[in-house]
């Protein structure tokens, strides 16, 4: 992290997520650099591409990219942008930046693979809270509850949304498994992501509030 | 139309496990025996537009072959970032399919039309346009969208001409003498043919403005071109202009107007509206040569 300097606007954003990235990419998905185009891999969808610098970083410390590249973010010629492109990183699953795409991909990745028998792969999706606010998240928040599929998302809630979330960010996802963590504890996380859930759940990772 | 692509459509999820579709509610009466084969291959998301075309975008990236339906102003107006985003960003496809077009919902009003959606799909890079003038031309595209992965639009029509034209290629249907040429794009052919009787114009047709065939134009050499889409008017105007570049011409470009006809009834009465049945289309030709 401490080698990334461009992305200094989406500071606050890309630390939010770094505890969560590292267990994820340390503990909890079957994929390495070696397994990243296998069709049955785990997927990982950072749909929340503001701020990929934790990303980026995690990536490299797997092997995906050499580190070098974390050199030069944004830059002419660069791979890496502000935000993270599938075409020209290896190991990002899609292409984000604009809010609340990812959720829609991963309920149709996770549909695909379903149908092609892949049963034991899994599909995460990270957002952040105040991407919550795009609609199109809640056209696929209400579908994946109807049709019980166990896609995990996992929300880092730095309480960035302008008008915050009455009632918490849980009640947004009726009919999931909701469940909390400290978003910087990493035992607490890989708790929350373990085992294959039977319905859609989301784990909402609490970071301290943005500007803080 | 729309019953031979329900019908194509059904053949291939059987024929082909790489085949999907996704729906939102449109149509899903019709499909609802290849729902019941292949629950996990036939998915209505419900009535949820972006979903769609995300979901799409997801299964394509795992390697399947998804064909998307709805009325045309849902499935490209409504849902355009995710055309452009969910599909073309991701370096995925799928197959577009859409009803309605400009005015065939002409007693639903304004808010079920999409005379825009062919412009639109031009502003991305990539994207296939198919406009079949016939069941028979569908049924043929539908198939060889089938069987790759780029981004394929299908605008199904109500309307049709009275003889399909079978491949994607562009066509003379009535050789002229006079250097002036009349492109019918899909569904606007047998009014052009009818609009055209005893001019001295030829008449060419294409079912695929995207890619246009322009080699097939040019090698036409005309001194005038009068194109006649069933879309926006002016929609290929670039296309022509580019492939004409090096060529003396005039051209006239003719489809639906850009401003919303705040008015119901029939297709045909709206055909007439925009100057697009055969008593406008030929009124405009003349006055034009």
């Amino acid at each position: 992290m401490a080698r990334i300097t461009a992305d200094r606007k989406h500071a606050p954003s890309a630390y939010s997520t770094l505890d969560v990235l590292q267990v994820l990419y340390d503990r909890v998905l079957h994929i390495s650099p070696e397994t990243a185009d296998a069709p049955d891999r785990d997927r990982f969808l950072l749909s929340k591409g503001h701020g990929p610098a934790a990303y980026y970083a995690v990536l490299a410390a797997q092997g995906y990219f050499p580190a070098e590249w974390l050199d030069d973010i944004g830059g002419r010629g660069s791979p890496l942008g502000h935000h993270p492109d599938r075409v020209l990183v290896p190991g990002v699953e899609i292409g984000t930046g604009s809010l609340g795409h990812g959720l829609g991909l991963a309920a149709g990745m996770a549909l695909g693979l379903r149908a092609q028998g892949y049963a034991t792969t899994r599909t995460f999706v990270l957002l952040g809270d105040a991407e919550l606010d795009e609609g199109s998240n809640h056209e696929a928040i209400a579908y994946l509850a109807a049709i019980r599929l166990p896609v995990t998302a996992i929300v880092i809630d730095n309480q960035s949304a302008t008008h915050g979330w009455p009632g918490g960010i849980g009640v947004r996802f009726p009919g999931w498994q909701v469940s909390s963590v400290d978003g910087h504890d990493h035992d607490e996380i890989a708790a929350a992501l373990g085992e294959r859930p039977d319905r859609p759940r989301v784990v909402i990772a609490h970071v301290e509030p943005k500007g803080q | 139309m729309r019953e031979t692509f329900v019908a194509t459509t059904t053949a291939l999820l059987a024929e082909d496990p790489r085949t999907a579709l996704v729906l939102a509610d449109i149509s899903a009466d019709a499909f609802e025996p290849a729902r019941r084969r292949h629950p996990d291959r036939v998915l209505n998301v419900g009535i949820r537009e972006q979903l769609m075309t995300g979901v799409a975008g997801g299964l394509a990236l795992t390697g399947l072959r998804p064909f998307v339906h709805s009325y045309a102003p849902f499935a490209v107006d409504r849902a355009y970032e995710q055309l452009k985003l969910d599909l073309g960003h991701q370096d995925a496809g799928a197959v577009i399919v859409t009803i309605g077009g400009s005015y065939d919902a002409s007693a639903e009003g304004y808010t079920h039309q999409s005379p825009g959606d062919v412009a639109l799909l031009d502003t991305l890079d990539g994207w296939t346009v198919h406009v079949p003038g016939h069941p028979d031309e569908a049924a043929e595209m539908l198939r060889a969208a089938a069987r790759h992965d780029d981004r394929v639009y299908v605008r199904l029509s109500a309307i049709h001409n009275a003889k399909a034209s079978l491949g994607t290629d562009l066509k003379v249907i009535r050789r002229g003498t006079s250097g002036a040429v009349v492109l019918a794009v899909g569904p606007m052919l047998d009014p052009v043919l009818a609009a055209t009787w005893g001019l001295d114009v030829t008449v060419a047709y294409t079912n695929t403005p995207r890619p246009l065939d322009t080699q097939g134009l040019v090698a036409l050499r005309p001194t005038e071109v009068i194109v006649a889409e069933p879309y926006l008017a002016g929609t290929s105007s670039r296309v022509i202009a580019s492939a004409l570049a090096h060529v003396p011409h005039r051209s006239l470009h003719l489809g639906v107007g850009r401003t919303e006809h705040r008015a119901y009834g029939t297709p045909a009465d709206h055909a007439a509206h925009h100057g697009l049945d055969a008593m406008g289309l030929r009124r405009s030709i003349e006055e034009f040569l």
